[in-house]
């Protein structure tokens, strides 16, 4: 079987510093692999190298088998490969209808230059409705996104990587810096993304890994130092010492 | 539960519809600039003025506006339509629109292959090639004396009727006619381009280019295409100077005009293609106004002026646009605001 | 030939003092500072009152136009420019448009729109023969002074410790204060350096460089090229810049005059596409 996601021995240099280090990693179609390692572990970074933010210094990345190391960030999204930033990138001043919106029409190819004004694309407008919906994100479709709530905006933050319609996406903490009363509404829809798409988790939150992962890569250094089933990992001895034991 | 998903979808297809509905404020616009034609006879060349200035501004406004990129050399492409067509009328056809499209096309071409200039550096880099391409035009423009008349100007433009049916006045209320309907024609393209996807996705390249990126937009080529087509609008302004004036000097290049439409859609608004009209109008009743109290130091109050106005803060200078009722600005502005408040808190 | 390449050598140190005020506070303060020839012109001008109208020698105009354009710097930086550190790109350059606009306003009000001569001092004046090279007295002066102050701004920049304070507050403002570093004292100081540069700069090409009202706007481009092609990391890429630039223009006007300043435009828009940084930053620094 072809993995949804793969990575051969990736590497990215900072100067000297070496971010991430000879990273192989394989991601099985639909599945909830998550991504854990204490901080500056490199996890945002391998993101960055995944969805093209940074250039790798070598190695090979490869979505459902395709060599995409050296496409551009938006030429890897049109092949099915989505994220969410662990800090908000929103549209400040847009609204989340105009921003899932956007997200669609451009999945859709309608972004070139055109003379279609917005409101003419029913199919767009109802499936950004229903998106919108979906995301709890209807009542407020029509006001500026940063007026939101913090937990409304994180929620758009994954509304918009669901528009693209992705294979793969790639989760950078989602729940980061939600409020507790917000919080749920933010893991139910993590917990309700469609099961054919496969799903990269870095989280912090171990309840939610655990309860939410199917496989689990531990990064420290930059370097993958373990990967197994969420019974391996959390009965290994040294993951423990080195992360578990420091976060409890 | 049945009736309830509908709700949303309709509520999306309203709003949509809002954003792009024509508001009354423009249609009023609309209807002063042209009962100007009946109501100040005498003064249509300010007016052409004026109309060619905005139609500059709106071109601009799509680039800094829109796009977000600062450019320091806009005049490059003004100048560049006011010489072809000039040229052209001198040199092949005589006839305005034939010459306004030639203009653009032209400018449009020039824009298309310094577009890529823009797209690499940062602002400052951005502002140094636009600058830089300005510079080079107008030595350019000063080197070829044989054929654009060097410091003395481009004269013996003739222009004939426009279409061969109306024919340029001694009032310049043809000219003025002639300057507003390619104003009306352009802020309309120019309206459809922005109320398009394609026009979405500029605003959001603008406002977060990583996260633009990340919904698969490819940056780049969209500003190709809007600076592009800015600069055949700024090329067409440029014509329409020289065939209303039958004259073209290398002032239409001077890193002054690049300066002065900056100001204009400072003054007036960058990002709602209003921004350019208002504020070619505000500008230019101030420069007349001052250059008649101090005729040869106008440029110490325009000076004054952008200093005071960045000083106070362009978003609060701009901040009356906010009052046009049921504007796309109003409430861009209030979103604005708060975002503005909420970053200063977390700073 | 080698008589335009000496002429070359010292408008290109003249034009590296004018521009390394300008390359310090857009490398190092982040801003850009299109007035910057504005300052540069105060100084010519402050020269061409002291002489003419008092009778001042040129040795005591030089510092005296580095002190006031001095002065009006820290003035202005406390005034108007500090308010600006942190705004966007485009504030700052309307900002400074204005005031270059007010200050070409004001001193053709003062002074009139004319070219201003002075009368160097009779020993600069003139040319003697060295090895077949003619040479020019004066430029040998601005050559000198120039080449002293560059070896000294360099040394400033990376001995002292106001060098090693500065590029600390630049970096990150507040772990500088933390650190007990007066910030807002040293940006002053540096940016008031920087336009009393200028204004030596410009009281020294006021007999090269001509001097009249549009003076800022004129040598605008020459200051981007300089500090645009040489990149703002270090002071030795301006340096350079400045001379290369120097030396192509004085060569380039002597030679093909009817191309005029076509090549120099052309050359440091290509460098702005090749290399963004500067032609002699290293890629990827701040």
């Amino acid at each position: 079987m072809i993995p949804a996601l793969e990575t051969r021995n990736l590497t990215k240099r900072f100067g000297s510093f070496v971010a991430t280090s000879d990273v192989s990693l394989s991601v099985r179609p639909g599945a909830r692999h998550a991504l854990i390692g204490p901080n500056g572990a490199g996890k945002t970074t391998l993101i960055n190298l995944l969805t093209g933010v940074f250039a790798a210094n070598s190695g090979q990345i490869l979505l459902g088998g395709e060599d995409i190391t050296a496409l551009p960030a938006h030429a890897r999204v049109r092949r099915g490969l989505s994220r969410t930033f662990q800090i908000n990138q929103l549209f400040a001043d847009m609204t989340p209808l105009d921003s899932v919106m956007l997200a669609i029409g451009e999945r859709e190819g309608h972004g070139r230059l055109g003379w279609r004004p917005l409101s003419a694309d029913r199919v767009v407008a109802d499936e950004a409705a229903a998106l919108l919906e979906r995301f709890r994100l209807a009542d407020v479709m029509g006001s500026a996104t940063t007026l939101l709530p913090y937990g409304k905006q994180r929620l758009l933050e994954i509304a918009l990587a669901i528009a693209t319609r992705p294979r793969v996406l790639l989760l950078d903490e989602p729940a980061a810096g939600v409020p507790e009363e917000e919080r749920h509404e933010v893991l139910g829809i993590v917990r309700d993304l469609p099961a054919d798409v496969t799903v990269v988790l870095i989280e912090h939150d171990m309840d939610l890994v655990f309860s939410f992962a199917d496989r689990i890569s531990v990064l420290v250094g930059g370097a993958l130092f373990a990967e197994g089933t969420v019974a391996e990992i959390s009965g290994d001895a040294r993951v423990k010492a080195i992360y578990l034991g420091e976060d409890a | 539960m049945s009736g309830e998903p509908a709700a949303p979808s309709g509520q999306a297809a309203a709003l949509l519809r809002r954003a792009e509905r024509w508001q009354l404020w423009e249609i009023a616009l609309w209807i002063i600039a042209v009962a100007m034609i009946f109501v100040m006879p005498s003064h249509m060349l300010i007016l052409t003025e004026i109309a060619i200035l905005a139609l500059l501004a709106v071109s601009l406004d799509l680039i800094l506006g829109y796009a977000g990129i600062v450019s320091l050399g806009h005049a490059a492409f003004f100048g560049l339509g006011a010489y072809s067509a000039g040229l052209f009328a001198k040199f092949a056809i005589t006839e305005p629109v034939t010459g306004l499209l030639f203009a653009g096309a032209v400018s449009g071409v020039f824009g298309l292959a310094t577009s890529f200039l823009v797209l690499r550096g940062s602002d400052l880099t951005r502002l140094m090639t636009t600058f830089g391409v300005a510079m080079l035009l107008a030595e350019v423009v000063n080197q070829t004396g044989w054929l654009t008349g060097g410091a003395d100007g481009l004269s013996g433009v003739t222009v004939t009727p426009i279409l061969g049916l109306f024919e340029f006045d001694l009032w310049g209320r043809t000219g003025y006619i002639y300057s507003l309907i390619v104003l009306m024609a352009v802020v309309f393209i120019s309206r459809r381009i922005v109320n398009s996807p394609y026009g979405l996705s500029l605003k959001a390249i603008k406002r977060n280019p990583t996260r633009a990126a990340m919904l698969g937009i490819s940056p780049n080529r969209r500003i190709v295409v809007i600076y592009t087509i800015a600069a055949v609008f700024a090329g067409m302004a440029g014509a329409l100077l020289t065939q209303t004036t039958s004259f073209v000097s290398p002032d239409a290049l001077a890193f002054h005009r690049s300066a002065d439409v900056l100001l204009v859609l400072v003054i007036g608004g960058a990002g709602y293609l209003y921004g350019g009209i208002l504020g070619a109008v505000i500008f230019t009743i101030l420069r007349d106004w001052l250059s008649v109290i101090t005729p040869q130091y106008w440029m110490f109050w325009i000076g004054l002026i952008l200093i005071v106005i960045v000083m106070v803060g362009r978003e609060r200078v701009t901040r009356w646009q906010a009052l046009l009722p049921g504007s796309a600005a109003n409430r861009e502005a209030k979103a604005r605001a708060a975002a503005l408040a909420a970053a200063r808190d977390a700073a | 030939m080698l008589t335009i390449l000496f002429d070359g050598i010292a408008y290109g140190m003249l034009l590296f003092i004018l521009a390394c005020g300008l390359s310090i506070t857009l490398g190092l303060m982040n801003f850009v500072n299109l007035a910057h020839g504005a300052f540069a012109m105060a100084g010519g001008y402050i020269t061409v009152i002291m002489m003419n109208r008092y009778g001042i020698s040129f040795y005591w105009c030089l510092p005296a136009a580095f002190l006031v354009t001095a002065l009006a710097g820290a003035v202005l930086e406390r005034t108007l420019y500090r308010h600006l550190y942190g705004s966007p790109h485009l504030d700052q350059v309307l900002f400074s448009i204005g005031l270059v606009f007010m200050s070409i306003a004001a001193i053709d009000y003062l002074m009139g729109g004319q070219q201003q001569l002075i009368n160097l001092p009779p020993e600069l004046r003139g040319r003697f023969e060295f090895l077949g090279v003619g040479i020019g007295r004066y430029r040998l002066f601005v050559i000198i002074i120039c080449a002293i102050l560059a070896v000294a701004l360099q040394l400033a920049l990376t001995r002292t410790r106001f060098g090693s304070q500065l590029r600390a507050a630049v970096d990150d403002g507040r772990v500088a204060r933390g650190l007990g570093i007066n910030v807002s004292l040293i940006f002053v100081a540096t940016f008031a350096f920087g336009s009393g540069l200028g204004g030596l700069g410009g009281a020294l090409g006021a007999d090269l460089l001509g001097l009249d009202p549009n003076f800022p706007l004129k040598f605008l481009i020459y200051f981007m090229i300089v500090v645009t092609v040489g990149g703002t990391s270090s002071i030795s890429g301006p340096f350079i810049a400045a001379l290369l630039l120097g030396i192509a223009d004085v060569a380039g006007k002597y030679y093909v005059p009817q191309l005029g300043a076509f090549i120099i435009y052309a050359v440091m828009i290509l460098v702005l596409i090749l290399r963004p940084h500067g032609l002699f930053s290293r890629e990827g620094g701040r």
